[in-house]
């Protein structure tokens, strides 16, 4: 770990505060409005939020994977459309030009990407393209110095607020799959790129997606992350790596903000003359909630450290996105049961963090894709 | 202009205070420790004074033990330049602090002298104070409004009965309250290069004082847990139970 450990925890407590002070009080008002206020935006930036997993060099606080994932585990505690707000410039919408990207792509993006002047947006999804992402058919046709830019993208992340869109698109229409595709850099405002209306979603408001239509939208042969085409759909699966494990971790931290919403319930609830949490059954769903956080938190700092030891941890980030995403469901369910009555009511949290969670499984690879992948790299070991 | 703030290591505000089973003291083991709300309010002044260009530099200064270390450096990442720590075990006193910090402003030649009114932990409200008395400098108590300018500060100071302003020559020491400011959140990339920034430690025998407590803890205990209120019959019960139970009237 590159920190020492006083300024890890200095940084986690930081956030911590900032989870209690700040964000948890404006949760009823981010589900009202569906937007998060303009302050409380202005507040993360200067908290270096936006940064965490950029080097250094261009501005961030290069974060190492153990210590992202600590940060994300006190981050997630409030609602996820926070961690949605940063989590696209630290996550999906920079990690493609740190990993591949060239020198002037970096100089040029990552320090207003770290410190949140602009909005990193990634743009795989499409109208028939989910899981099976290799299968893009938004087309970039070579015209001279530049490519022109053709089709759809859907459910995209931050896409009303973005300022920069990592767009894949297919360069060769005659390579099916993975090889005709490559990943663009594309500002928003470019001629021809236009976004749609916020998509109306179960939960997560204050997170706003939309999709994002291409009209011969022109861009230079430079904006191709690397330079070089045809590497976009193994730029996107780098990218998604990384992504897993920072989502498992958020996982997490739901889960335990669930765990204490039920546990601080449970304690103040009185029936047949006691509160709800001296009965054995309640007792059971908290501790089966706790046990299997415990069991998530550790795979993930597990995978975290050997990812920053250099191993290749494509199973593990795959087993840890599955196990947490569908740990917090259960953890979500449980809470709402233990609330009873009240865990249906919109005036608390749990009924909130119970539809916010769902998109857990759905997102960055549903279960079972990471249910393909784990068996994928199983059989590629034996 | 030098400034130098005094910050104390505490229990967070946030922990629910626990004495210890032999009534000596409270219990400060596995607790979670922070730097003394009020002092936060100080060094957030210091930062703002030297983001207006009214001060140069901001000097963070503890008493206590090592990791009154990470009490300074929370302070560093707030925008203090560097930190003094003068390590002790054990407790101090607010006079055996007075004369310390004496010792750091006579070395150091600070002009403004911002402390925290009193620390959450002992309530003493008097550092600041003694401090004034052993420098013989001017001094302004529970500043809500400060400003510096010609030489002087205009503190207004929240009393008894309103607001009172004065004007101070400098230098002076001036103790802060509860709505001077809000204290900022340090950012993540200036925690981490609070890291760089210097931290001078000392021992009060470098200064010639002997920080041993003049005062005797007799014993510590909880306040009495608060009875169940109990309902009346009439106005003249209430009468009666106010005058010869509760005494108040």
């Amino acid at each position: 770990m590159a920190l020492d450990t006083e300024t890890l925890t200095h940084l986690i407590d930081t956030v911590r505060r900032f989870v209690d002070e700040r964000l948890i009080p404006i949760e009823p008002r981010v589900e009202e409005e569906n937007a998060i206020p303009p302050e409380i935006v202005r507040e993360m930036r200067d908290l270096g939020l936006f940064g965490l997993s950029i080097p250094e060099a261009h501005g961030g606080l290069g974060l190492s994977m153990a210590e992202e994932v600590e940060i994300a585990f006190a981050l997630g505690r409030a609602s996820p459309c926070f961690r949605s707000l940063i989590g696209t410039n630290n996550g999906i919408g920079s990690q493609g030009i740190i990993i591949d990207g060239t020198s002037e792509q970096k100089t040029e993006w990552l320090p207003r990407l770290a410190s949140g002047e602009v909005i990193g947006s990634f743009a795989l999804t499409e109208p028939d393209v989910g899981s099976d992402a290799a299968a893009v058919a938004l087309s970039a046709r070579p015209e001279g110095d530049s490519y022109v830019l053709n089709g759809t993208k859907r459910y995209i992340t931050n896409a009303p607020i973005a300022g920069l869109f990592t767009v894949m698109a297919r360069t060769d229409p005659s390579v099916r799959g993975a090889k005709g595709v490559s990943a663009f850099l594309v500002p928003a405002g470019t001629p021809g790129l236009t976004v749609g209306k916020p998509d109306r979603k179960m939960g997560q408001r204050g997170t706003l997606t939309a999709d994002v239509m291409f009209d011969d939208c022109r861009v230079p042969a430079s904006a191709v992350i690397g330079g070089v085409a045809g590497r976009g759909f193994a730029t996107a699966m780098k990218v998604l790596d990384r992504g897993r494990l920072h989502i498992a971790a958020i996982c997490c931290a739901a889960a335990s903000r669930l765990l204490d919403e039920s546990l601080a319930y449970a304690r103040e609830r009185k029936q047949f003359g006691q509160p709800i949490a001296e009965f054995q059954l309640i007792q059971a769903m908290l501790a089966e909630s706790r046990t299997e956080l415990y069991a998530g938190t550790s795979m993930v700092r597990d995978a975290a450290r050997k990812r920053d030891a250099g191993q290749a941890v494509t199973l593990e980030s795959s087993c840890c996105k599955l196990f947490c995403s569908e740990m917090v469901g259960r953890v979500a369910d449980r809470a709402v049961q233990i609330h009873g009555g009240a865990g249906y009511m919109a005036d608390y949290p749990v009924e909130r963090f119970y539809r916010d969670v769902r998109l857990f499984r759905l997102y960055e690879g549903t279960s079972q894709i990471q249910q393909l992948i784990i068996a994928r790299e199983m059989l590629k070991e034996t | 202009m030098k400034v130098l703030v005094p910050v104390k290591r505490v229990v967070d505000y946030n922990v629910k205070i626990r004495v210890k089973a032999d009534g000596s003291g409270v219990e400060t083991a596995n607790v979670k420790m922070s730097m003394n709300p009020f002092d936060e309010i100080a060094v957030e002044q210091a930062v703002r004074l030297k983001e207006a260009g009214a001060a140069e530099e901001v000097v963070a200064v503890s008493i206590g033990p090592q990791q009154a270390q990470e009490t300074i450096r929370t302070a560093l990442a707030m925008g203090a330049d560097r930190g003094i720590h003068i390590k002790h075990d054990g407790e101090v006193e607010p006079l055996a602090v007075a004369k310390l910090l004496k010792a750091v402003v006579e070395k150091e030649g600070p002009e403004l002298v911002l402390t925290g009114k009193q620390a959450i932990d002992d309530d003493c409200n008097q550092t600041g104070q003694m401090l004034a008395a052993l420098l013989g400098w001017a001094q302004g108590t529970f500043a809500s409004k400060l400003e510096i300018a010609d030489g002087g500060a205009k503190v207004t100071r929240e009393v008894d009965g309103g607001l009172e302003t004065i004007q101070l020559k400098l230098p002076a020491i001036v103790s802060v309250d509860l709505r001077l400011n809000e204290p900022r959140y340090a950012s993540l990339p200036n925690i981490m290069k609070a890291k760089k920034k210097p931290i001078d430690a000392h021992e009060p025998a470098d200064f010639g004082v002997d920080p041993t407590p003049r005062l005797k803890t007799v014993k510590v205990s909880e306040p009495p847990p608060r009875q169940g209120g109990i309902k009346v019959e009439s106005v003249d019960e209430l009468v009666e139970k106010l005058k010869t139970e509760a005494k108040v009237i």
